[in-house]
């Protein structure tokens, strides 16, 4: 309905939109420590070996997990009915590296797929024990969601802090706390393909997940069965969690201002915004790790810590722009 | 028809319906009127299955509410609770369209479509289509409530106090909407009215509700006096028949 009527001018921004994502993919491609000059593959193999095995697979890890993480920011501002919480920040990616731990500890050989898989089991305890609580919350003090997300995901995160301690298991939590990439080599990331898996799944379910912000009695109403979309809304936002912090670690904000910056100017209807804040997402990791690459060029900041600097910024801009408008 | 038998709720160790019978046949508009805390909103939450069914039978059309598959419901029975929080930020066109949710596989069709545009015309919202929700008064958000409501084009209509926000040219277009929806396309309304004149003016049939029983039930010239509505509302009031209509002066 928006979209036919906003026309031609929607138009626009798609193509703008896309434009923008491409140009990042390719100049990721192009960046990083070994000399690669653009149309060189052609004549020289080593070229191609390492767009292959390291820059397209780095590429398109960042790509999907920048996606993901801003859908599984948008869904669980939907579960939550707030707009400030995100997975990072409210205990899920903290309940993720809680399980990736016990996994370790339990079996150390144990695969990516298992790790993930403890993770995604510890984050969706984590998780729907925080949105138990946050539904209890008054209604009138919508910032007593996400500072209580804050405490919760604090405590969570120093539990597994004083676990890893006792454990002497400090250097690899400090790896899944820490979101980068630069590890990421073909064999190393397809884990990551599963959280693109969900962004569609979480597309294809717009609708519903749309309605469940109107409230349980409207979408009661409206023949929606709500706790089974809570429960599917709780899986998308726990399994991106956890597959994004077991390949690539905890990367901050994105959760948070990729689905608000989209809400300002496009709302809330999932369906037509969803697209926007995927890509907005896959947009704001990709510009921070390319940033990351050359700031200290040869060698590297880790993605998390350019996003915690940047999305700190955007997002006091966006909650200081917000109280100016309201 | 919705039937209601020996329907009991208790919340929180206090009983807020006891053993509540009652018949709304298909058809025309009732109110359901009553003092705060008689019970109006609970028993509407409990033929609408937004709350589980302690005890006693509950069906519409034949169907228990209890056990109908909910989207089914949804196509019969379209409910409007009080100030339900809707928090998304939807344009209102966006939200009057989700009432098309029950019909719809995927995509609206050319026909949902119209039947959209009808509704936002049918409460003067044309203008707001593109509106965000939350940029809306009180007032224009109940309106898309309602839009919404009656998007979904069930057989029967269940409002909780729709009027709350609304101007008076507004609160009157919708009772006069319910009115020739319910006399042209035989709809069955029950609305939880406040202002006892607008029952008055507008309802075939009137049930009345106190301390979570159902203590009057009849047509509307058969409630409206002052003896029954003394034993309602717990003050003497007059009744006055004022061009042809039954007024309730309870002001004095």
């Amino acid at each position: 309905m928006t979209a036919g009527s906003l026309g031609s001018q929607g138009f626009a921004y798609q193509a703008i939109g896309a434009a923008t994502l491409l140009a990042l993919f390719v100049a990721s491609l192009f960046v990083g420590v070994s000399e690669l000059a653009i149309g060189s593959f052609a004549s020289d193999p080593e070229a191609l070996r390492l767009i292959m095995i390291s820059r397209l697979p780095r590429t398109v890890a960042t790509l999907l997990a920048g996606s993901a993480l801003a859908i599984a920011g948008l869904v669980m501002q939907t579960l939550a009915r707030n707009r400030f919480v995100e997975p990072s920040t409210a205990g899920t990616a903290q309940s993720a590296a809680l399980g990736i731990l016990v996994v370790t500890l339990v079996w150390p050989d144990a695969s990516l797929g298992c790790k993930a898989a403890g993770a995604a089991v510890t984050a969706l305890a984590g998780t729907s024990v925080f949105l138990m609580l946050a539904h209890r919350l008054p209604p009138t003090q919508p910032f007593l969601v996400p500072l209580f997300g804050l405490v919760y995901g604090g405590v969570i995160g120093a539990a597994a802090i004083f676990a890893a301690w006792h454990l002497d298991l400090l250097q690899y939590l400090e790896v899944w706390m820490t979101g980068e990439f630069s590890g990421i080599l073909r064999g190393r990331y397809e884990l990551l393909w599963v959280a693109g898996a969900l962004v569609v799944l979480a597309w294809w379910t717009a609708d519903r997940l749309t309605m469940l912000s109107l409230g349980r009695d409207v979408s009661i109403g409206l023949g929606l069965n709500y706790a089974g979309m809570l429960r599917l809304g709780l899986v998308i936002v726990s399994a991106i969690t956890a597959l994004t912090v077991v390949v690539v670690g905890t990367i901050p904000f994105v959760g948070l201002v990729a689905p608000n910056i989209v809400s300002r100017f496009a709302g809330e209807n999932l369906r037509h915004t969803s697209p926007w804040v995927a890509g907005g997402g896959a947009a704001l990791v990709l510009a921070c790790d390319i940033i990351g690459r050359l700031i200290r060029f040869p060698y590297e900041v880790p993605v998390g810590t350019i996003l915690g600097v940047v999305g700190a910024v955007l997002f006091l801009f966006l909650l200081l722009g917000r109280n100016s408008n309201d | 028809m919705i039937e209601i038998a020996g329907v009991s709720l208790a919340l929180g160790g206090s009983r807020i319906l006891d053993n509540v019978s009652l018949t709304v046949p298909k058809g025309g508009v009732t109110a359901l009127v009553g003092p705060n805390g008689a019970g109006k909103s609970s028993l509407l939450s409990l033929i609408a299955r937004l709350r589980p069914l302690q005890s006693g039978r509950i069906t519409v059309d034949g169907l228990p509410v209890d056990t109908t598959p909910s989207r089914q419901l949804a196509r019969i029975m379209a409910i409007l609770r009080q100030d339900p929080g809707v928090a998304s930020r939807l344009r209102v066109a966006e939200l009057v369209g989700f009432g098309r949710f029950p019909h719809i596989r995927g995509r609206l069709t050319a026909k949902d479509r119209e039947i959209i545009a009808a509704s936002l015309e049918q409460f003067d919202l044309s203008d707001l289509a593109l509106r965000f929700i939350d940029t809306l008064s009180g007032g224009q958000r109940q309106r898309a409530l309602v839009a919404m409501t009656f998007c979904q084009g069930t057989d029967y209509i269940l409002l909780d106090e729709p009027l709350n926000n609304l101007d008076m040219f507004h609160a009157r277009n919708l009772m006069r909407t319910l009115r020739r929806i319910a006399d042209e396309h035989g709809k069955t309304v029950l609305i939880v009215l406040h202002d006892i004149n607008h029952a008055a003016s507008y309802a075939d049939r009137i049930v009345a509700m106190k301390d979570g029983t159902v203590i009057a039930s009849g047509e509307t010239g058969d409630i409206i006096r002052p003896d029954i509505l003394e034993s309602i509302f717990g003050f003497s009031m007059r009744v006055e028949n004022i061009a042809g209509r039954l007024t309730v002066l309870h002001h004095a």
